[in-house]
């Protein structure tokens, strides 16, 4: 086993005009699983191809343990990597396969055929040691990958977007079972995906990358909750952070907060916890507001009108286990796009739309109005130049 | 209030069917135009086929299309040219041209084929480049040099000038096949290997080569097409009697200075040297095609 240090990776193209990384600095414990996530194009594949060996390193270094690795060649780096098209070899058996690399190595025989064995069993891939991978199904060549990966007793695991080629239903079994094998051998695992889901259920930490340069660092309860900037709040959840500009409004010693034409009181508590908040009385900031901090007013006993604002619906979808109702609500949208500038926030004129999570019992209908209570004290704020948390 | 809609089922059949003569009729004309054209384009091999079966004597005599006296005395006498010297003899030795130049060029056109297609190297697209420009030299224009070249070294009258260059990657249009093929194999089987620790030699022999079978065999088959017919070099480098090959020793039948030519024999044995042609390209049909669909030839 072994940790991995990135210090201030950076990798460009087109002679330094395309920076496809950028100046990434990260710190992976040993037998830590490490996500690394973000939307397509910004550079987690890059990132963990530099560890790998398989792309320069333009700039910055690579540690495997105490190792500095920037020239090794990736046989040396005593790494495993599992690709996103599993890249199995199709004229091999699935024996061959797994056997591959220790084959590659010279282990003998005997050596060779109890770690296939061996791995096949904690894979579940006894019966099919002698099909080839085009006669396995998609999950199946999936745990034949990380079958040749697991065989050589690497120090770290690559995994790059392992799961991307399955169903939505295998993909949820084969997630827990890689969490589960990491978590039985201990390896430190760097895997990168673009689904948020599996970089909240499986990492231990989650690193999530924009355009080449990383966002935050932080346990996935963590990224979710306390979200460092509005990409990540953005990112992070789905349905997405509803984000509107606002302006607190400073009376006496209560804050409140203006969203269009609707006013809602932030909580003594919040205001005592975070004094930073207070500093923003009367300036434009962002808020944010998972869907699942709002709910119906009924539902909720003892609502204080203060936190509740009376919108019409747009939309229902009944998802069965929850219902997420579509809302027009007074304000203008804080929408994040690709980039971190803050000219890409834009404010939209008219209603807002807002998503909202609510109960599966819930009787709200399309064109009702439906009084939604905000859950003050779960929401973000961000300034409103920087786009960086004001709560962290 | 909903309109009601008719139609005329008999006027609908009979449309159906004028349509159908129609299509018929063409497809009759198309047919005979073609089976025309085929049978003028056949009509020499089956003169030929016919001719071997029957005696020598009836050859140019009888101008019958289907022979009075059928024989198999062509092949008996032919397959026996003179003396010792039989056709297995000629077929040996083209055999063993054909394979030694099957191996030469799999072997050598992959590994310079991988080498363009995998490997990054200074100068590559150049040399690239210079070696499909070879694929434009017209045979005529280095056959002199060569010969010259193969005679100062002692090669003239051996096999060596035919089979030597095949080891050498001689053949441009094969490594350009292959590059080809090998360029669309994922990069990540490859970059697998890397990781797992293969060297370029274990990447090339144990991932793409297995891998570049289509490629392979097409190249296989048109190397044994081309090798086996191969009239022009054979002629000019295998001198000795007992060296030459199937396509040589079939001039053998041919007096060039007006004497007396067996046609008989030279047509039956004619028809027994495309055998092997025929059968290896039937064979491997499936796989040459299958290897040029995949270049995108088509």
């Amino acid at each position: 086993m072994a940790s991995v240090t990135l210090q201030n990776l950076t990798k460009t193209y087109a002679g330094g005009q395309l920076r496809a990384v950028n100046d990434v600095s990260l710190e992976i414990e040993d037998g830590e699983f490490l996500v690394l996530v973000g939307p397509s194009g910004c550079g987690k594949s890059t990132a963990l191809r530099m560890i790998a060996g398989l792309e320069e390193i333009t700039d910055g270094a690579v540690w495997i343990g105490d190792e500095f690795v920037n020239d090794t060649h990736p046989k040396d780096r005593d790494i495993a990597m599992v690709f996103q098209s599993y890249a199995l070899y199709p004229h091999m058996s699935v024996y061959d396969n797994i056997a591959f690399p220790l084959q590659i190595a010279k282990m003998p025989k005997e050596e060779v055929d109890k770690r296939v064995q061996e791995a096949a069993r904690v894979l579940e891939l006894e019966a099919y040691l002698k099909r080839r991978p085009g006669q396995l199904s998609g999950g199946q060549r999936q745990r034949v990958a990380m079958g040749r990966a697991i065989v050589r007793k690497p120090s770290v695991f690559l995994m790059d977007e392992p799961l991307s080629n399955l169903d939505a239903k295998l993909r949820v079994q084969m997630r827990a079972e890689i969490a589960s094998i990491q978590h039985r051998l201990g390896v430190t695992t760097v895997y990168v995906t673009h689904d948020q889901v599996e970089a909240m259920t499986m990492g231990h930490r989650v690193a999530l990358l924009k355009d080449g340069v990383l966002q935050q660092v932080d346990t996935p309860s963590n990224i979710y909750n306390k979200p460092r900037n509005t990409f990540v709040a953005a990112f992070i959840g789905s349905p997405t952070m509803n984000m509107y500009w606002a302006e607190l409004e400073k009376e006496s010693d209560t804050l409140f907060l203006r969203l269009g034409d609707n006013r809602l009181k932030l909580p003594a508590t919040l205001v005592e916890q975070f004094s930073s908040l207070s500093q923003y009385a009367g300036r434009k900031l962002i808020v944010g507001i998972r869907p699942e901090d709002l709910a119906e007013a009924s539902s909720i006993a003892n609502a204080d009108p203060s936190d509740c604002i009376a919108a019409e619906v747009d939309l229902v979808e009944a998802l069965g286990s929850d219902v997420i109702v579509h809302i027009g609500i007074d304000a203008k949208p804080a929408e994040v796009r690709s980039s971190d500038s803050l000219d890409e926030i834009k404010s939209k004129a008219g209603k807002a739309r807002c998503i909202a999570r609510f109960n599966a019992k819930s009787q709200v209908r399309l064109g009702d109005t439906v009084t939604v209570w905000f859950d003050t004290t779960r929401m973000h704020f961000f300034d409103g130049e920087t786009g960086l948390s004001i709560l962290n | 209030m909903a309109t009601v809609k008719t139609y005329d089922p008999e006027l609908l059949r009979a449309e159906r069917r004028k349509r159908e003569n129609i299509r018929r009729l063409k497809g009759l004309g198309l047919h005979a135009l073609l089976i025309t054209i085929l049978g003028v384009m056949l009509y020499p091999v089956i003169w030929m086929v016919l001719s071997a079966l029957r005696p020598e004597t009836e050859i140019f005599g009888d101008m019958g299309f289907i022979p009075t006296n059928w024989t198999l005395e062509n092949f008996v006498r032919g397959w026996q040219l003179y003396g010792d010297l039989t056709f297995t003899q000629f077929y040996v030795n083209s055999f063993i041209i054909c394979a030694l130049a099957i191996i030469g060029n799999l072997l050598a056109c992959s590994m310079a084929a991988y080498a363009f297609a995998r490997l990054e190297f200074r100068g590559k697209w150049w040399l690239f480049a210079i070696m499909l420009g070879t694929m434009m030299l017209p045979i005529h224009v280095q056959l002199i040099p060569q010969y010259i070249f193969f005679l100062n070294i002692g090669w003239v009258n051996t096999i060596l000038p035919l089979v030597v260059p095949k080891f050498l990657a001689h053949d441009a249009f094969f490594i350009f096949l292959m590059v080809q093929f090998m360029r669309s194999l994922p990069h990540e089987l490859e970059q697998a290997a890397i990781v797992d620790g293969a060297s370029y030699w274990q990447r090339y022999w144990r991932i793409i080569l297995p891998l570049s079978m289509p490629a392979l065999a097409t190249t296989a088959v048109f190397t044994f097409i081309n090798t086996y017919n191969d009239f022009f070099s054979q002629l000019i480098y295998l001198t000795d009697t007992d060296r030459m090959t199937v396509p040589v020793a079939l001039r053998l039948f041919l007096d060039p200075s007006g004497g007396s030519s067996s046609f008989g024999g030279l047509f039956a044995m004619v028809l027994v040297s495309i055998g092997p042609v025929l059968g290896f390209f039937l064979a491997s049909q499936r796989l040459l095609t299958k290897g040029i669909a995949t270049q995108g030839f088509k």
